[in-house]
């Protein structure tokens, strides 16, 4: 019986986990096909190919930008996340406001950012018709762009488990620290930061993992110039047709994900966490 | 005596209710007072209001001779001692206790955070969680981390109500050694009316958000200002509007002499290890309970009675509940 119920869950998982990863691992240690696809013989040489130090510099930019882009969403959610969590009766309210954005395409909102960082965008003509600048500041088509998406797209991401952390902590902690003499920063610094870790732990994994595989902002943002992974990665099934290098790269990808994961899961945070 | 706390007609609104409906009351230092009432009754409002965690909407607050209202929690010299205890989880008990000594500052925090948890018998396990502590064990850390502070005033809210009862009576005993030997004024948040009456050195009644009677324990207790106070401290059985406590009310098979007294027939009674409380009912309708010694009890179910009592223990009230 207890077979029976789990067999779903288990048919779920062969057909949509283990199957696709199967395909990509015997892809990655085959040959490219001419028009595409894959052919023996079996190689290691996709693999090798990786370590080539262009590769190995887009690997480092993916996990350098991604971290700023965590870093930045920890900045700007931790306030507003607390913000929301006192926010009394409109709480409902914010946290619908947060997650506005996931009502319209991934697509249409990334396409927005065009319309307002490029040289004849809303920032620009607003600058220059105030008498500002002279000519347009470069704000499209770099990675100052491809991080101001990644923050965006991502930031709900890190603030619903930082609220559902700060909700929980109980306010009497608070007014103890003040019954206590500490002014308000302190006890921010002092009570409230510390007991925050594991909203900073998960919401930093739900924000960097998606943004090390990103592929659409940096391409639609960073104009082709800001590659990270998941670019190299689209481009080696469609333009270049090398999908043995592309399923190698991205068994590399997900086991940085993978490392990185296990290496949070371990710390002393998570496990208080779970 | 000098006066520590004055609260002038203190006035708090909730939505649709008065929790504090014109609460004055003064506090003499170094003594050990309640504020005792049923819940809602606007105790702990009072509380919160003396600690800065609520605003008064009228009336004043003043500590040692100043007017309070305006000050925050961390500018008042006054600490509280939650009733959940409110103890850092992420910090060591003497973590804890040291919370307030660094944020005043004192270069010599740490030999005072330890004098305090000797004060309250804790010294060994001040390396120890909250988590890793028993409810009493907690309950000691927050005193202490209090305590070290050294404030004029101690709020305390219901601290003994998370405790299970043997431990309660010990706590109770400590607490009361512990305000003697610092002579900190205590002011002291209970619903209980054996700790109220066996800790303080004065009480005050609170119901509906008023202080009913503010007054020494024997006084409280014998010569309740209110029927509702005499009814909240002990039971009271009620002849009309004259109230008369169990340990006063005599029952007997002949009619007693030159007493006021009632006939009535014995219900029920029950033993209670040191006497036993037997229940009668009226024959003018109600009921009454007295408490009668182990040895003199031989009452049949049933059996018909004279409930008696001296003058002298009538409690008259003008309005009887």
């Amino acid at each position: 019986m207890r077979r029976a119920l789990l067999l779903p869950a288990r048919l779920w998982i062969a057909l949509f986990f283990a199957a696709p990863l199967a395909i990509i691992c015997a892809y990655s240690l085959l040959t490219r096909g001419d028009y595409g696809g894959v052919e023996t013989p079996w190689t290691l040489e996709s693999f090798a190919r990786l370590a080539d130090p262009l590769y190995l510099a887009i690997l480092w930019r993916s996990l350098w930008i991604s971290t700023l882009a965590t870093a930045l969403c920890a900045l700007l959610g931790f306030p507003l996340a607390l913000f929301i969590a006192r926010a009394g009766r409109h709480k409902n309210l914010y946290l619908q406001l947060v997650l506005l954005p996931f009502w319209t395409s991934f697509l249409v909102r990334t396409y927005a950012w065009i319309f307002i960082l490029r040289d004849t965008g809303l920032i620009n003509t607003v600058l220059s018709s105030l008498g500002l600048i002279a000519k347009p500041l470069p704000l499209l088509y770099n990675d100052g762009a491809v991080l101001i998406g990644l923050v965006y797209n991502f930031l709900p991401f890190f603030v619903l488990p930082m609220f559902a952390t700060l909700e929980r902590l109980d306010p009497s902690l608070m007014e103890a620290a003040a019954d206590l003499g500490a002014r308000p920063l302190s006890t921010l610094r002092r009570v409230i930061l510390p007991l925050s870790a594991p909203g900073f732990v998960a919401g930093a994994v739900l924000v960097f993992i998606p943004c090390l595989g990103a592929y659409l902002t940096p391409d639609l943002l960073g104009g082709g110039k800001s590659v990270m992974v998941g670019n190299l990665i689209q481009n080696q099934f469609t333009t270049a047709r090398d999908w043995p290098f592309g399923s190698a790269a991205s068994l590399i990808l997900m086991l940085a994900s993978a490392v990185l994961l296990a290496a949070v899961m371990r710390s002393r945070t998570a496990r208080e966490l779970i | 005596m000098d006066t520590v706390l004055e609260l002038r007609a203190l006035v708090k609104n909730f939505p649709g209710h008065r929790a504090v409906d014109n609460v004055s009351l003064s506090l003499s230092r170094g003594g050990f007072y309640s504020l005792l009432g049923p819940s809602g009754c606007g105790k702990t409002t009072t509380l919160r209001m003396i600690g800065g965690f609520e605003t008064p909407d009228s009336g004043q607050v003043l500590l040692a001779g100043n007017v309070v209202n305006n000050l925050k929690p961390w500018q008042r010299n006054v600490s509280t001692v939650f009733q959940n205890y409110a103890l850092f989880p992420h910090l060591t008990a003497l973590a804890n206790v040291e919370f307030g000594l660094r944020e005043r500052g004192d270069a010599d925090r740490r030999e005072q955070a330890l004098r305090a948890l000797d004060l309250v018998e804790l010294s060994a396990k001040r390396d120890r969680l909250p988590a890793q502590l028993s409810g009493g064990e907690k309950q000691r850390v927050a005193l202490a981390r209090s305590l070290v502070l050294a404030p004029q005033l101690l709020l305390l809210d219901e601290p003994l109500a998370a405790l299970d009862p043997k431990l309660r009576k010990q706590m109770r005993a400590e607490l009361k050694a512990v305000q003697r030997r610092t002579g900190i004024t205590f002011l002291f948040v209970t619903h209980d009316q054996e700790e109220a009456l066996s800790l303080s050195d004065k009480l005050a009644v609170m119901n509906a958000g008023r202080i009913e009677q503010f007054d020494t324990p024997e006084t409280v207790y014998l010569r309740p200002a209110t029927a509702f106070v005499a009814g909240f401290l002990g039971a009271i059985n009620w002849f009309g509007s004259t109230g008369v406590r169990p340990e006063s009310t005599r029952i007997t098979r002949q009619k007693p002499s030159d007493v006021p007294c009632r006939r009535g027939a014995i219900e029920s009674a029950l033993f209670m290890g040191n006497c036993v409380h037997v229940n009668t009912a009226l024959d003018t309708g109600g009921r009454a309970v007295a408490e009668v010694p182990r040895d003199q009890h031989d009452f049949k179910e049933g059996e018909p009675v004279w409930i008696s009592w001296a003058p002298s223990d009538e409690l008259n009230f003008e309005v009887a509940s």
